[in-house]
């Protein structure tokens, strides 16, 4: 919170605010110091903002006209798209835009891997995200089974199945999820109400994640520590704002072009076919943001180790801070960390082009080679690299470089007035 | 500390012991009933069993019934198919068991047709096996369901089933 006390200028507003301080955490968020040097890659938590809030809007509307019943449900979908007035765009929006939640936070997850912001003191909001991440996955497949189409109801199976992997009681866990002994009926009305809650838990989440942040403020592409409020900083209104309101314009252009020109190159022409349990698709696929999880539960040959691979993946990423030895946050001034950066984006692009191939030969190899680079990155490389690698020098303050007086940051650094800083 | 300094246990800690304790009990018979609706319900456990008419099905033909919300393979086996499943040596399967067991009436084999991996639906009479393959993640299976190449842990499971007459089969 910033530390000057905030008084309201009208007398209801300073009788309101005495009562529930809503006005300061306003204030506070409207004075709230950032760093002065935020890139694009920082304006996709506004961005990310808006997709929550666009799916639980067109969510809540799709749930007026939805028939969660295996007998009505394929029918309530197609009755959406035909004769709801603008049924169809709002099913398209909210379609579409998971997949836009999920480029989202793609680029918000490895936006925080470039500039090390997992790192202390911010561990606890990168684990609030990780949940995030987790129960997004969660909610976006339960949301692919209620069409009721082939692709949900084997993606269901699939999916659901994962947990009879479990040695003893994956049996019972399996029916336990199914309502029965096969995805059917309870299936879809039970995954129906569970997709209508997890938004809310992600909203809460979400304020959980923000309220972290603020409190040691955001983190920057220099990735030092800076004062708030200084030189280093301006408020988070009008400058944040505006950047992010331009960049949420540019994002719209993109969700834009698939809601209206492609709104179904991101599925799966399956899906317009009717669930049937006697007849599996030929080639099953999750949806894209989920490849590379699926690449790796594939790419191990043992049932229950896939199921544990797949699961570990997500966790890696969770104890990720302790994983990264290294004190220096931002990859600016890790010279061999930024290679071994884009080797990994490689390596998730990989497992997910791998994921949508079929399990076999050239592609099965490229998967396990691909899985245990990813392991790898993680497990190995991260905590030896943090102890190994020479960082590049860190400039003392956002503005040393300008301000410093001196392109040589070593001579800055030995000026007395920067040591005081310090 | 000492043993001298120990505190003894006094009636107010006889309290908080009994009172969390019967609030744990309490919280679990909340808890339970609301955990337990997900199972399988009544009506869908009253669908327990299928009757099947067979009397269609030629040598070599396989029918797919739907038992519990699941496919049941019911396949009238060739001679050849029939020999190739039992003179597999049991060392080489992954799961082993012998074909006699798995087909009582070597004509008829009666299974889930249900991948043991990810719960596909296997194609028939495609594979290495010339039986059933799962296009979902490549598990072969042979002329008697048995897993053979693939990630699948396990043969394809044999259901319940009698036959109610030389024509009827009851599953369940």
């Amino acid at each position: 919170m910033s530390d000057h006390e905030y008084t309201p200028k009208s007398k209801v507003g300073k009788w309101f605010n005495d009562r529930l301080p809503l006005l300061t955490l306003a204030n506070h968020l409207t004075d709230y110091p950032t760093p002065k040097n935020l890139n694009y890659w920082w304006t996709f938590g506004g961005i990310l903002t808006f997709c929550l809030i666009t799916q639980i809007i067109t969510g809540i509307v799709l749930g007026m006209h939805y028939v969660a019943h295996a007998d009505l449900a394929f029918q309530s979908v197609e009755h959406i798209m035909r004769d709801v007035n603008y049924g169809w765009l709002i099913r398209y929006v909210h379609a579409n835009g998971a997949s836009m939640f999920f480029l989202a936070v793609y680029i918000h997850i490895f936006r925080s891997l470039y500039y090390g912001s997992y790192k202390s003191p911010r561990e606890v909001i990168w684990i609030i995200g990780m949940l995030i991440y987790f129960l997004m996955m969660a909610t976006a497949f339960m949301g692919y089974v209620l069409p009721w189409g082939q692709m949900s109801f084997w993606g269901a199976t699939v999916i659901t199945n994962l947990f009879s992997a479990i040695p003893l009681v994956g049996e019972s866990i399996t029916n336990w999820l199914w309502g029965g002994y096969s995805v059917d009926n309870p299936t879809l009305t039970r995954f129906f109400s569970l997709h209508y809650l997890f938004p809310f838990l992600i909203l809460g989440l979400v304020v959980l994640h923000i309220w972290a942040l603020h409190v040691p403020g955001n983190n920057n592409p220099i990735g030092i520590d800076i004062k708030k409020p200084s030189k280093d900083t301006v408020p988070f209104h009008p400058y944040i704002v505006i950047k992010d309101a331009f960049a949420l314009l540019i994002f719209l252009l993109i969700f834009a072009f698939f809601v209206f020109f492609s709104p179904n190159i991101l599925g799966h022409a399956d899906n317009y076919i009717e669930a049937n349990p006697l007849v599996t698709p030929a080639h099953i696929v999750p949806e894209w943001y989920l490849l590379p999880f699926y690449a790796i539960l594939r790419s191990v040959p043992d049932k229950l180790l896939g199921v544990i691979a797949m699961f570990a993946a997500i966790f890696v990423l969770v104890i990720l801070p302790w994983l990264d030895t290294s004190k220096v946050r931002s990859t600016v001034f890790r010279p061999i960390y930024k290679q071994f950066y884009w080797f990994l984006v490689a390596d998730v692009l990989i497992l997910g082009y791998v994921g949508a191939m079929p399990a076999e030969g050239l592609y099965l190899l490229i998967a396990r080679v691909a899985t245990a680079y990813y392991f790898a990155h993680f497990l190995i490389i991260l905590p030896f690299l943090g102890i190994k690698e020479k960082t590049t020098p860190l400039p003392l303050s956002i503005t040393e470089p300008v301000l410093g007086g001196s392109a040589d940051m070593a001579m800055a650094r030995n000026n007395p007035d920067f040591k005081e800083k310090l | 500390m000492s043993d001298s300094e120990k505190k003894k246990p006094n009636r107010r800690d006889f309290i908080v012991t009994a009172t969390t304790a019967a609030g744990a009990v309490g919280v679990g018979a909340v808890v339970w009933p609301l955990v337990d609706q997900m199972n399988p319900d009544a009506s869908v456990k009253a669908l327990a069993s299928t009757e099947v008419d067979i009397s269609a099905v030629e040598p070599g033909q396989s029918i797919t019934v739907l038992w519990r919300g699941k496919p049941v393979f019911i396949k009238r086996r060739t001679q050849d198919e029939i020999d190739s499943a039992r003179a597999v040596d049991l060392s080489e399967l992954k799961h082993p068991e012998k074909d006699e067991d798995r087909a009582k009436n070597p004509e008829w084999l009666v299974m889930l047709g249900v991948c043991t991996h990810l719960g596909c639906v296997p194609l028939t009479d495609k594979g290495d096996y010339g039986a059933w393959f799962c296009p979902c993640h490549g598990s072969h299976y042979d002329t008697s369901g048995r897993i053979r190449k693939g990630p699948a842990p396990t043969n394809m499971e044999v259901p319940k089933y009698e036959f109610v007459n030389s024509n009827t089969i009851k599953i369940g």
